[in-house]
């Protein structure tokens, strides 16, 4: 678990708009390791979806552009690489699954054609040996009647099949790493904990790294070895997943997780964040998270919070996390006897 | 669906033989074509659009064989005969037998219809997908060249371009052709913006696809719907224009039998022999209404949601 093969540094992707440049991703860095899984949570429109986009390059360009910042591929930087390589890199090496089952597939193909199709691009095999390929991949995330579902067309098959095949086409070519933005969210809840399952099941026999963007600490919790908090284009906690979840040390994280539904507490009302996500611009003042969160000081106004280390891989961008204010921290949390 | 509860017969037949190639070979591997062409070979409706234009056509063929008449003889004594045992469809204002011309013409016609709209169906298409994928100034550069061609009313436009080439029915067939290039351009730069933003075109990219592959193996394929329901449709308007180029003397001149022509040549006659614009009437509406079958059946050949 210790060799990286992708670390993103300092990550900026800005969307240039009339309303003036928009840093969607404004300094992430992040890195994944072999095998490991790896979440990206956050609300809506905080960045994670671009993030991952950016790996792949393909941000709509325009309006959106990556101005700055590494995405390093093994030692590959991937933002200098030739178009053609990072063609060859993706489905190959780093592949994706995208939210909606629904319309990843061409309506016009049959499940069998569009895994020949993907086997083909990259890899040097006739057809008879991908369509052997193709069987074998559909029965590995767990299709019955893989046979006969080689000739259906993607509307004779269920969403949870779609988002099945689709995974199936993303590791046709056994690639290193599997991006999944958000790959269970229009799913209902038990095909959701199977595409879990089968997702947790393909990272252990084949040791692919996952990436996985989700709003769902759910969804986190059940697969995730190390989670990835990000707010507003920032990261601003990470940690192991036992760690952010038992002891979450951003308000921001900490408002997520009270914001779950528990069983045993059913006379409260839910928590919910007030407020939305600012939407990121230019030269925003002091800390993004200021006017939502009830720890907010002076300083939160008038100066930017950096990523503090915790040690043992763990960062927050809190000032409550730096040293001198611990302190008022604690008291703070006593006060409000959170 | 309908034809197959109609004739689950007739539906067995057709998938029996498949079945067993299936058994065959242990594995199968079908292409979206064939089973499309299976699909449309069990459309009644195309096949009554086949028989329609092979109709035509064998009529274009075997003209000579079918008339002792010739399409330019004229014979003042019997002009404006109503339909008879010796005139089947009658003869016009200068005595030519109509059915002898409507065989003649169905060369010239059809000729006009095919290769007007598939010039028009191949660079409108060509264009349009380049315009629409690619998208800033490519297709800034495109649309406003579209924009400038539909400016013109199409016949003036028409007229431009033959005065330019010089006059004659190539010439025509070329005017029409790009006439209508515009047409279908802007018909399929609209549907691949469309596609263009759809989920599977961004995850073929994610796959490592090349641009050139998902034009022809995703954005293609899922555009054929409307360029053949245009295609069919402007079968008909081309064959009208032609006649209308060849009616201002700029197209096919006169004792050249084109249904066109010889519609605009009788109008003068519609009360006293209305026999002389029914036929080559008729003929040009069979002839579109064929192609609009076929072309409806192949529409929903190509639709997976229509198969069963």
């Amino acid at each position: 678990m210790s060799d990286e093969i992708l670390k993103i540094t300092s990550l900026q992707t800005h969307f240039f708009t009339d309303q003036g440049e928009i840093p969607a991703v404004d300094g992430v860095s992040l890195t994944v390791h072999k095998g490991e899984v790896v979440g990206i949570v956050g609300e809506s429109g905080c960045g994670k979806s671009v993030t991952s986009l950016s790996i792949m390059q393909l941000v709509p360009s325009p309006p959106g552009k990556i101005v700055g910042g590494t995405i390093h591929y093994k030692s590959e930087n991937l933002l200098n690489a030739s178009k053609k390589r990072i063609k060859d890199i993706r489905g190959n090496e780093i592949s994706m699954i995208f939210q909606e089952p629904m319309t990843s597939l061409d309506p016009l193909f049959t499940i069998g054609n569009q895994l020949r199709e993907a086997l083909q691009i990259h890899k040097k095999i006739n057809k008879k040996q991908a369509n052997q390929k193709s069987i074998e991949m559909l029965k590995l995330v767990g299709i019955p009647r893989a046979e006969e579902v080689m000739n259906d067309y993607p509307h004779q098959l269920s969403g949870g099949m779609r988002q099945r095949v689709m995974i199936a086409i993303s590791m046709a070519c056994d690639p290193e790493i599997l991006i999944a933005d958000e790959p269970t969210t229009a799913l209902d809840v038990t095909i959701q904990a199977q595409i879990l399952d089968l997702m947790k099941k393909l990272n252990h026999e084949k040791d692919t790294a996952i990436l996985l963007i989700t709003h769902d600490l759910g969804v986190v919790a059940e697969i995730c070895d190390r989670v990835i908090v990000m707010y507003a284009g920032q990261v601003v906690e990470e940690g192991t997943t036992r760690e952010i979840l038992k002891n979450p040390t951003h308000p921001y994280t900490k408002g997520l997780i009270r914001s779950i539904p528990k069983l045993h507490e059913k006379d409260q009302k839910l928590y919910s964040i007030p407020g939305t996500v600012p939407k990121p611009k230019m030269g925003m003042l002091g800390c993004r998270f200021k006017d939502r969160c009830e720890f907010a000081h002076d300083r939160c106004f008038s100066e930017a919070p950096e990523l503090f280390s915790l040690g043992n891989n763990r960062y927050s961008r809190c000032f409550l996390l730096d040293d001198t204010e611990r302190k008022v921290a604690s008291d703070a949390e006593a006060n409000t006897g959170s | 669906m309908k034809i197959k509860e109609k004739n689950p017969k007739l539906n067995q037949n057709n998938n029996n033989p498949i079945d067993q190639q299936m058994e065959q070979d242990d594995i199968q591997v079908t292409s979206p074509w064939k089973d499309s062409l299976r699909q449309l070979r069990k459309n009644r409706f195309a096949i009554a659009g086949l028989i329609i234009i092979l109709f035509f056509v064998l009529l274009a063929i075997f003209a000579p064989l079918l008339t002792s008449y010739a399409y330019d003889k004229t014979d003042i004594v019997n002009r404006l005969q109503p339909p008879s045992g010796e005139h089947w469809f009658g003869t016009d204002d200068v005595g030519r037998d109509i059915f002898t011309r409507i065989a003649y013409g169905a060369r010239i016609s059809l000729q006009v219809g095919i290769f007007a709209v598939s010039g028009a169906l191949l660079f409108g298409t060509i264009l349009g997908i380049v315009a629409g994928y690619y998208g800033r100034w490519i297709d800034m550069v495109i649309s406003r060249v579209f924009d400038i061609l539909l400016a013109f009313p199409s016949i003036l436009l028409a007229i431009a371009i033959v005065a330019i080439l010089g006059s004659s029915l190539e010439n025509a067939l070329i005017a029409i052709a790009i006439v209508n290039i515009p047409i279908f351009g802007r018909l399929i730069r609209s549907k691949v913006i469309s596609l263009r933003e759809e989920e599977f075109v961004m995850a073929a990219k994610a796959q490592g696809m090349k641009n050139g592959r998902i034009i022809l193996h995703h954005i293609l394929p899922n555009s054929v719907a409307p360029i053949i329901v245009q295609a069919t449709l402007s079968f008909g308007t081309a064959i009208l224009e032609a006649a209308a180029l060849g009616f201002l003397g700029l197209g096919a001149q006169p004792p050249t039998p084109e249904w066109g022509a010889m519609l605009a040549g009788s109008r003068d006659f519609i009360q006293l022999a209305p026999w002389t614009l029914i036929f080559p009437g008729v003929s040009i509406m069979l002839v579109v209404l064929g192609f609009n079958l076929i072309g409806d059946g192949l529409r929903d050949a190509l639709d997976p949601k229509m198969k069963n």
